[in-house]
């Protein structure tokens, strides 16, 4: 089943959340295709480790282009439950789809009500054409 | 927050900040943040528009709207390397000096010797003050006008070119004879670099202006507009950089795109324009140079003639020329895929601080993370390992002689 932009949740700074399925409280996070886009060359992406507890709104990685460093920041709290370790030397999986293939970990959430104060996909795409 | 920090934000150069203002604290980010909210008034080069309508991401540099990227670094910076790159390189400050002792004042102010030029020379020199310290890093050239006088152009850095046309007024006084321009605003200046370069310029300039020498230049024409050529560049490819008048750029521009459309021939922002300095180990001011710098630990020693002459800086440099124990500029390939950038500490291996980085990104050319730093001179040799503090960790890394490139 495939991840389309419209079904996910964002915070401002380009991350997506997305529930599959609300009895298990797990989300996926990544980063939009805007994100990568302005990004540009990535070479590199650090990850949390599985068991790490992250905040919303907090840094749970970063991705590094041939230019910047940018912090990825978790769009909700909870406990990292996995990590996409094959991203990290396949970055390119970003660039083509970074809403599947390109996802970065999956949180067991501590507070899923933190969804609800997520953008939806019009107000995040409003954002991005400022 | 995922944060778009503007690719060149990480350049750190003094006077950097992104146009629309989304600017964002970073460790590597040197913005002057009182001139940032002030500077609403942004110079634009003749080129502006272009860049705009050929989806330029633009960025603030030195307080001119430039081009930061087109289609990608990594993709310019190839595009340079294996066939040709075109940049605006208008911010670029132009100084013209008239009059039979235009030689002797800039004797008197560069490390270089300028009195045995001869027409159609380019000499890289620096400007020092009284300490030895650097103030700027030039390129000089002795030209002939087309009535057949000799005069001279400075190019200096754009965020160099107030402070050194203000340091000039005194020495430009006791030269009264001497004509001074800032002719910066009424030209501009595009550079063609890479192993195509001279080839796309065939159809474009007259013969004797592609066989110019390396570090050759002449006044002639582009399609019959009045053009400066020289046989330099900041990429570590051969090329020329045109100096042509402002209102002529839009049509030099679109002439060179043209031409060297079948040759795979790409615009390059100032993102590229740093990556490819960088690995062939030009120094950036800013960076690897500054008024605490002396050019003998930047490896610019070729750049200073003491003998028999006086100058701005003279007696201070022939101390430092024979100082050994002063940091040295080193060049490092580190391990991994993360880059070091200006600012991170260096360490020996046995954790004792021995220096810093200047400049650092992953290197497209060799695949790998590449910088160049100051260390002491004691660990300053080519095959020494030394870790790099990367955000908290400590990276392997080994230092290599520079450049990290050289042309085939």
């Amino acid at each position: 089943m495939s991840i389309t932009p419209e079904k996910l949740k964002y915070l401002d700074s380009h991350e997506w959340a997305h529930v599959a399925d609300d009895s298990t409280g797990i989300a996926t996070i990544g980063i939009s295709e805007f994100a990568v886009e302005e990004l540009t060359d990535l070479v590199f992406m650090a990850l949390p480790k599985v068991g790490q507890t992250v905040t919303a709104k907090s840094e749970f990685g970063e991705v590094e282009s041939v230019k910047a460093v940018s912090p990825m920041y978790s769009p909700v709290s909870g406990t990292v439950v996995e990590i996409h370790s094959a991203l990290v030397d396949k970055l390119e999986m970003l660039t083509v789809d970074p809403y599947n293939e390109g996802w970065i970990i999956k949180v067991k959430m501590s507070n899923p009500s933190e969804l609800d104060r997520l953008l939806d996909w019009e107000a995040y795409k409003k954002q991005c054409s400022h | 927050m995922l944060k778009f920090l503007h690719p060149t934000l990480y350049f750190g150069v003094a006077g950097l900040k992104t146009v629309n203002g989304s600017v964002v604290a970073a460790e590597q980010l040197f913005v002057d943040k009182a001139n940032f909210f002030m500077s609403s008034q942004l110079a634009a080069t003749p080129l502006l528009a272009w860049h705009q309508s050929h989806g330029a991401r633009m960025a603030e540099f030195a307080n001119y709207q430039m081009p930061i990227q087109y289609t990608g670094i990594v993709s310019e910076h190839n595009a340079t390397r294996t066939a040709v790159g075109v940049f605006d390189i208008s911010h670029m400050g132009r100084l013209r000096f008239d009059g039979p002792r235009a030689d002797q004042l800039l004797d008197h102010v560069l490390t270089r010797r300028v009195v045995d030029m001869q027409t159609g020379q380019v000499r890289y020199s620096l400007i020092c003050n009284v300490e030895g310290g650097i103030l700027d890093d030039v390129l000089v050239s002795c030209l002939e006008s087309p009535s057949g006088k000799n005069y001279f152009l400075l190019v200096v850095n754009a965020s160099n070119r107030a402070k050194i046309v203000h340091w000039l007024q005194p020495h430009l006084a006791d030269f009264p004879d001497v004509e001074f321009h800032d002719v910066t605003d009424a030209t501009a200046m595009i550079a063609i670099q890479g192993p195509k370069a001279i080839e796309l310029c065939k159809p474009l300039l007259p013969a004797s202006a592609l066989t110019l020498g390396y570090y050759r230049a002449k006044v002639t024409d582009q399609m019959s507009k009045p053009c400066i050529v020289s046989r330099t560049g900041y990429t570590g490819e051969d090329g020329l950089e045109l100096i042509v008048k402002a209102e002529d750029a839009a049509r030099v521009w679109e002439n060179i795109m043209m031409a060297g459309r079948e040759l795979g021939v790409q615009p390059v922002g100032l993102g590229a324009r740093d990556t490819l300095r960088l690995e062939a180990a030009m120094p950036l001011y800013g960076h690897e140079l500054d008024e605490t710098i002396d050019p003998y630990q930047a490896g610019l020693g070729f750049a200073c003639n003491l003998k028999d002459r006086i100058f701005v800086g003279c007696e201070a440099l022939i101390q430092k020329s024979k100082d050994s124990t002063i940091p040295k500029r080193i060049g490092l390939i580190l391990d991994g895929r993360r880059a070091a950038r200006q600012g991170a500490e260096i360490f020996d291996t046995d954790s004792r601080l021995v220096g810093q980085v200047t400049s650092g990104s992953f290197s497209p050319t060799l695949d790998k993370p590449i910088a160049m730093a100051y260390v002491d001179s004691s660990v300053a040799i080519v095959g020494t390992a030394l870790d790099v503090d990367i955000r908290g960790t400590k990276v392997s890394s080994v230092i290599v002689q520079l450049p990290f490139y050289k042309r085939p």
